[in-house]
């Protein structure tokens, strides 16, 4: 008589989570709050805590709070998820995710997981210029963070790519620290707010270089130069600092079966729930109508009673 | 004997405040330079990381750039 053989599962003696959450900013963090409120049996994955809230400077559109530093709000976001001792794996990048049956399978760069329900909160990140030499001087003259590194190019000619409110703003706060700052904005005008446009024109030490686009960037081991071209031709600018500026794009690209619209954002129903059963999404990685920090948590819990009807519809769990 | 670290940051980067909460609440001292307005200190940090993000860690001459806690717990025996 034949034996049965024991699933690939079983051999492996791999725990299958109720839930894995993909993210931990406002969306994921809520959605943790509440799955552990619920008493599922998950896991949370995620490259950082607070995602673009920690980079946020002053918030005060937060109900509660009237005003809150980025850092801060992140800070008890991250208290209120230690206070149920949820299983967190920090630092860790999730690479592929895949349905077979009714198990999605959860590969990252350090390990693989089992879960019934997955949540996509892994939010948004900047946006990559896509030319030469962005990848090798990254930190070494290129930041796509003005406030963290600006400091840092005292008295140093640098150019801010991008023409919106954040590279309005990083042009502002360098115009207080570098000697010259080269606004390199591809479209034919700045497109930010009155306000600071205005403090920009006044400023002494900003050349806007309107209908340009950068073509490289070059240097030893620091930024040196960076190659910018217009309808006349090309030229190159001796700059030491290189500030990204020009926006975000969704974390999206793990979910590869997963149904997007064109800016890459994963499209959901009313529950959260994407094209694929079990599967849902929350916060700025989906197409939810407006990104904000009050948003993207709303969104989180919903996602998160959304898993839980799942699992109960189903009769998974306990 | 404890060792010696040094945290080189700015006040606004979130990846500094967390590295160090982190060593805050793991009771580890360390001294704090802010390199936004330290610039022997800033020149101090990209000539021992030969890079220019923040933050940089050292600990006892072993350099760290970013937030990279597993790196840090192992130096740290934590």
């Amino acid at each position: 008589m034949k034996t049965r053989e024991p699933s690939p599962l079983f051999k492996l003696n791999m725990q299958i989570y109720d839930l894995i959450i993909i993210g931990a900013g406002p969306a994921g963090i809520t959605a943790s709050v509440y799955a552990a409120r619920k008493k599922l049996n998950f896991l949370v994955i995620s490259l950082d805590i607070g995602g673009q809230t920690a980079w946020s400077g002053e918030i005060e559109n937060y109900t509660g709070y009237q005003f809150i530093t980025g850092p801060d709000l992140t800070q008890k976001f991250e208290e209120h998820l230690r206070k149920y001792g949820i299983a967190l794996k920090e630092n860790e990048e999730v690479l592929e995710i895949a349905k077979s049956g009714e198990i999605i399978s959860v590969n990252t760069n350090k390990g693989n997981y089992q879960s019934r329900t997955v949540i996509i909160a892994s939010g948004k990140k900047s946006r990559e210029l896509g030319v030469p030499g962005e990848k090798e001087f990254k930190n070494h003259g290129l930041t796509y963070c003005a406030t963290c590194d600006g400091p840092l190019f005292s008295g140093k000619v640098v150019a801010v790519i991008g023409g919106g409110n954040s590279a309005l703003d990083a042009a502002l706060q360098l115009t207080k620290i570098a000697k010259h700052i080269y606004i390199i904005n591809i479209t034919e005008q700045l497109a930010g707010d009155q306000i600071m446009l205005e403090k920009i024109k006044q400023a002494e030490n900003v050349t806007i270089l309107n209908s340009h686009q950068i073509t490289a960037i070059s240097g030893d081991r620091f930024v040196r130069a960076i190659k910018i071209k217009n309808k006349d031709g090309q030229k190159e600018l001796a700059v030491e600092g290189v500030f990204v500026e020009i926006g975000l794009i969704p974390n999206s690209s793990f979910a590869k079966n997963v149904e997007k619209n064109t800016k890459n954002e994963i499209n959901i129903d009313l529950a959260n729930q994407t094209n694929i059963p079990g599967v849902f999404a929350a916060g700025d990685v989906s197409n939810v109508l407006e990104k904000q920090i009050i948003i993207a948590a709303g969104e989180g819990s919903k996602a998160a009673l959304s898993a839980f009807r799942y699992l109960a519809r189903k009769n998974f769990g306990k | 004997m404890a060792k010696s670290i040094i945290v080189y940051s700015t006040p606004a980067c979130p990846w500094c405040i967390r590295v160090k909460q982190f060593l805050k609440e793991n009771n580890i001292l360390f001294l704090d330079w802010d390199v936004s307005v330290d610039k022997v200190a800033a020149d101090e940090m990209v000539k021992k990381s030969g890079q220019m993000g923040v933050p940089v860690l050292d600990i006892d001459g072993e350099i760290i750039v970013g937030f990279d806690k597993d790196k840090i717990k192992q130096l740290l025996n934590l």
